[in-house]
């Protein structure tokens, strides 16, 4: 047992860190430290730059453009990159459907969608969950009826991350009424210019707006964008989940925003003396701090294990991470709030913009809004109680 | 990066665990709670053969040249069958303090003497007034010539009552919060002037009031410089501390395996409890304390050896801190989720639950740590 990085390890997190300290654009490091959200163009921007370098979807097959890192180097240049703290290229593309179609899809879909992804070409997103369908996922009733050489899909997507950027949408659908509702699914590939979809924003409690609602109204989908068997989809689903739990600790953005509370809380004062040297508060966010560090080493336990575990089965370990992971992140959001105190009031919605001078310091205005936003981490990917479920089966055996 | 143990490693492990098996399940182990001692010496015998008392110490001086990784396998052992023995105050504290702070001299006496089992040792350090505070030494040592002579009260030694030298901390100069000034001696525990009263911890151990009036302690039994013992004393307490983090996830691990067995197994309304989602999400949320403490006492193992003694006590105390508060919570929630058979003497589970208790006083609890923690900048820099 050796838990320090090798010196191997180590050059290579140095040489990831000077790449995003050199290639990052300021514009978009200032809006990732402030908590603004990166435009679409920054997120192009950002992931074409990644791509040019190669380290757009780094662990992706070889063939594909991955970069046949170990695990360890691949935790390293996710956390280098949380940290640093830039973007992290559209995981609706390069984290959830890229994986599907290069474990599942045909030689075709591959050729045609997966060096997209990477360059993101084409903006994805996830249609999963349906009203009637969140944690129940397998309960979805959008159905995908067979004409001829199309599918006729209809019913109604919900909680869709910026479909409003979109251009394609993957889609859970229902093949087959009569069986077991979880073998009744498909996976489907759906070109959002599509005639019949529609595209209906929903604001969130911080006044932004990320998510969506997708109509599909007769939407006609040719058969060949069906990922793998028809019926199929659950399975291509949980693998997807799966992937998704993995990289969901972002132990790198908890650390880079503890360090942002702590030069904030330095500058904040309360008479004469920093809010950090407080120790009520400076007890606090210690604790958050070993809380991080406790996951972080669970999070390398697991990436260290991945490299002896069977291809696209998840460690159910990896529960804790996404669990312990929004907490942290969550606690992150409360003591930026504690730093800034009064200044949490004045409200700015999101769609006039943020360049009327607002009331109090700048770097206040974010930190209600994200605290209000951030509740959907715990909530989102499989809610903490769904996974304390997951914990409770796979590992506890109950 | 590596997680797994090595080849010598997972022998170790093996036998250790393969002992415990074999004679400390838990009704021997309260059988041995009532030998003279309090602990086996039949099984400090055994730990002897097996090499494990030799473990820590450099080859030179018979040992094995274990490091923290075989500590942690051996106190993880020592934490789920609830040992009784002095391993940490005559191996890990004693020991250490020697390894770590001896002269050439000193550790090649001492050490193969501990190896062998025929030497035990404890760490008199707490004052009435000192708390977790290692510098607060009100103990005195007047220099009489060549030698010292002692004057003071030590409370809650470790296995101060079984003990053949106890090593004292005095002060030599300095007033009594000083840093320096701080000496650290080897005290025949039946010396003139040393009276000792022996009693049981609320855990089934044993520990010692240990009083010295006018103890006379000759140059050689000095360990290391008169003045400056502080440093070594802050090392091996942070040994102790990561072997500690181990034991208690070894007790946390055995917690969580007898609740799960137990909500399996027991029938109420006409199923077995562990049917009920508010008992699985519990146990669930106890698996995560004891995965997150496991991550710490890795960590803790791994920081033991950092040379540079600041970070070295930074991460010893965010580990001492998780593991203060997992062990409170899958306690708790162990002895809670037996119902009344989790609140009686005869079953472990109380046991185990008193155990990760008392680990949390020893060495400063959570709270202790976390306030040293906030006070020196924390992990992460701004």
């Amino acid at each position: 047992m050796d838990l320090r990085f090798t010196d191997e390890e180590l050059a290579f997190r140095d040489e990831v860190r000077e790449f995003f300290r050199t290639a990052l654009p300021d514009s978009i490091r200032r809006k990732m430290i402030e908590d603004h959200h990166p435009s679409k163009d920054d997120l192009v921007t950002w992931s074409r730059i990644l791509n040019a370098k190669g380290w757009a979807v780094p662990h992706w097959p070889v063939e594909w453009g991955g970069t046949g890192w170990s695990p360890v180097k691949q935790y390293i240049f996710r956390d280098e990159l949380q940290q640093a703290p830039a973007p992290e290229p559209l995981a609706f593309g390069v984290s959830m459907v890229g994986p599907v179609i290069y474990t599942f899809g045909n030689e075709d879909q591959k050729r045609r969608f997966l060096p997209r992804i990477a360059n993101l070409d084409d903006w994805w997103c996830q249609g999963f969950s349906e009203p009637g369908a969140g944690s129940d996922l397998a309960s979805l009733k959008t159905t995908a009826k067979r004409e001829g050489d199309h599918y006729v899909v209809n019913g109604q997507k919900t909680w869709t991350t910026l479909a409003q950027h979109a251009d394609w949408i993957f889609c859970l659908v229902r093949t087959d009424s009569a069986v077991k509702k979880q073998e009744g699914i498909s996976f489907l590939l759906i070109d959002m210019k599509t005639p019949g979809i529609t595209v209906r924003p929903i604001q969130t409690i911080d006044g932004g707006h990320e998510v969506n609602e997708v109509f599909l109204d007769d939407v006609r989908v040719p058969v060949e964008n069906l990922v793998g068997q028809e019926n199929k989809g659950w399975d291509y689903a949980k693998f997807l989940l799966g992937n998704e739990r993995v990289g969901i600790a972002r132990i790198g953005i908890s650390k880079a925003r503890l360090k942002r509370v702590r030069e904030l809380a330095s500058l904040e004062r309360i008479g004469d003396v920093p809010l950090i040297e407080i120790p009520r508060f400076r007890e606090k966010l210690a604790a958050v701090e070993v809380e991080l560090k406790a996951l972080e080493m669970t999070q390398l336990r697991v990436v260290a294990a991945e490299s002896r575990r069977e291809k696209g089965k998840p460690d159910p370990a990896s529960s804790i991470l996404k669990i312990k992971g929004s907490e942290i992140q969550q606690a992150t959001t409360e003591l930026l709030m504690e730093v800034v105190g009064p200044f949490a009031m004045p409200y700015q919605p999101e769609e006039e913009g943020r360049n009327e001078p607002t009331d109090g310091p700048d770097w206040a205005s974010t930190a209600a809004p994200t605290y209000f936003n951030w509740r959907k981490i715990s909530i989102y990917g499989g809610s903490n109680e769904i996974q304390k479920n997951i914990i409770a089966k796979a590992i506890l055996g109950f | 990066m590596d997680f797994d143990l090595s080849e010598e490693q997972r022998l170790l492990k093996d036998s250790v665990d393969r002992l415990m098996a074999d004679r400390y399940d838990f009704e021997s182990r309260q059988l041995y709670a009532k030998e003279p001692e309090g602990w086996s010496r039949a099984l400090w015998s055994a730990y002897a053969e097996l090499g494990l008392l030799a473990l820590p110490f450099d080859e030179a001086h018979g040992g094995f040249g274990g490091g923290p990784v075989e500590t942690m396998t051996i106190m993880e052992a020592f934490g789920r069958s609830l040992a009784l023995e002095p391993y940490l105050a005559t191996v890990i504290l004693g020991g250490g303090l020697l390894q770590h702070g001896g002269s050439e001299e000193q550790k090649s006496t001492y050490l193969p003497q501990i190896a062998s089992g025929d030497l035990r040792l404890a760490f008199a350090h707490t004052e009435r007034q000192s708390r977790y505070d290692l510098f607060d030494v009100g103990t005195t040592a007047q220099r009489d010539g060549g030698s010292f002579v002692l004057n003071g009260q030590k409370n809650v030694v470790l296995h101060g009552d079984s003990a053949d030298k106890i090593l004292v901390t005095a002060r030599v100069a300095g007033s009594r919060r000083d840093r320096d000034g701080i000496g650290l001696f080897l005290v025949d525990a039946n010396a003139p002037g040393v009276s000792r009263r022996g009693y049981p911890t609320q855990d089934g151990q044993r520990a010692a009031e240990v009083t010295l009036e006018s103890v006379r302690v000759d140059a050689e039994n000095v360990i290391g410089n008169p003045e400056g013992a502080l440093p070594v004393v802050e090392k091996v307490t942070d040994i102790a501390i990561a072997a500690l983090a181990a034991e208690a996830i070894g007790a946390m691990d055995e917690m969580l395996k007898l609740t799960v067995d137990y909500l399996k197994t027991r029938k109420q309304f006409n199923t077995t409890i562990g049917s009920f989602q508010v008992l699985q999400h519990r146990s669930s949320e106890m698996f995560i304390a004891v995965e997150q403490g496991r991550s710490m006492a890795m960590f803790a193992a791994m920081m033991a050896q950092e040379q540079n003694p600041e970070e070295r006590r930074k991460a010893i105390s965010a580990a001492k801190v998780q593991i203060g508060r997992s062990g409170r919570f899958v306690g708790q929630q162990a002895v809670q989720l037996h119902g009344g058979v989790g609140m009686t003497m005869e079953y472990k589970v109380g046991h185990l639950f008193k155990r990760v208790t008392m680990i949390d006083t020893l060495f400063g609890d959570a709270d202790h740590h976390l306030s040293k923690l906030a006070e020196t900048g924390g992990l992460i820099a701004a």
